[in-house]
């Protein structure tokens, strides 16, 4: 049983190992910034994610005792990362592609962060 | 055993901060360096962690969710400063 729980720490400190590897390579080879956002931002969370759930099972099964600030950590994490990404994403934006650069949006409403968001129209703008 | 993914696992990590170290130095952009930043942030949550196995305290976990936290937010500040020019309009 020591054993089996020996291999399953073994195994996810390993594989969240390989993915932080390999997100943060992806940094380094990728050609340009909007591509390089597919690395960190995906793989580096599943490393991160791979650590945490090692951590759990190593307090759980040699501690007995479970857990759960690393759940709380990969819940933070999981939900900050995609909002990071847009933020970084919409700062290249801004700061290198221009606005007639970009294809039409196909909607009634233009690009965000480059054009005015859509007005709503509620019962306090209508009496102003 | 742990003790010796655990190795790997603190040596990948390590790496990967020196792969990011190189990014935040050769950078196109200033995106590229808040790119660069924000996964050095998670990967050094990530060495925390697996300190914390190693010394088998749990010590470390307050500051991996400070870390967390303050590197969210300082991502953020940084962007909103670049995009809008003020961070609290």
């Amino acid at each position: 049983m020591a054993h089996f729980s020996e291999i399953l720490v073994s195994f996810f400190i390993v594989v969240g190992g390989i993915f932080g590897l390999v997100g943060s390579f992806g940094l380094v080879k990728l050609p340009d910034t909007m591509r390089r956002l597919h690395g960190p931002t995906k793989a580096t969370t599943l490393g991160v994610g791979g650590v945490l759930i090692a951590s759990m099972l190593y307090f759980l099964l040699f501690e007995g005792k479970l857990s759960f600030h690393e759940l709380m950590i990969t819940v933070f994490l999981f939900l900050t990362a995609p909002v990071t990404a847009n933020f970084i994403a919409k700062t290249y934006m801004h700061l290198k592609v221009k606005p007639s650069e970009l294809p039409e949006t196909s909607t009634e409403y233009g690009w965000a962060g480059y054009d005015d968001p859509p007005v709503e129209v509620t019962e306090q703008s209508e009496k102003k | 055993m742990i003790t010796y993914a655990l190795m790997f696992g603190l040596g990948s990590f390590g790496l990967a901060l020196v792969f990011n170290l190189y990014r935040i130095i050769r950078a196109d952009n200033l995106a590229d360096r808040i790119l660069a930043l924000d996964t050095m942030v998670i990967n050094s949550i990530a060495i925390l962690i697996l300190f914390g196995i190693l010394e088998s305290t749990r010590v470390y976990f307050e500051a991996s969710m400070l870390f967390a936290m303050v590197g969210f937010v300082s991502t953020v500040a940084y962007c909103r400063f670049l995009l809008r020019g003020d961070i609290i309009e």
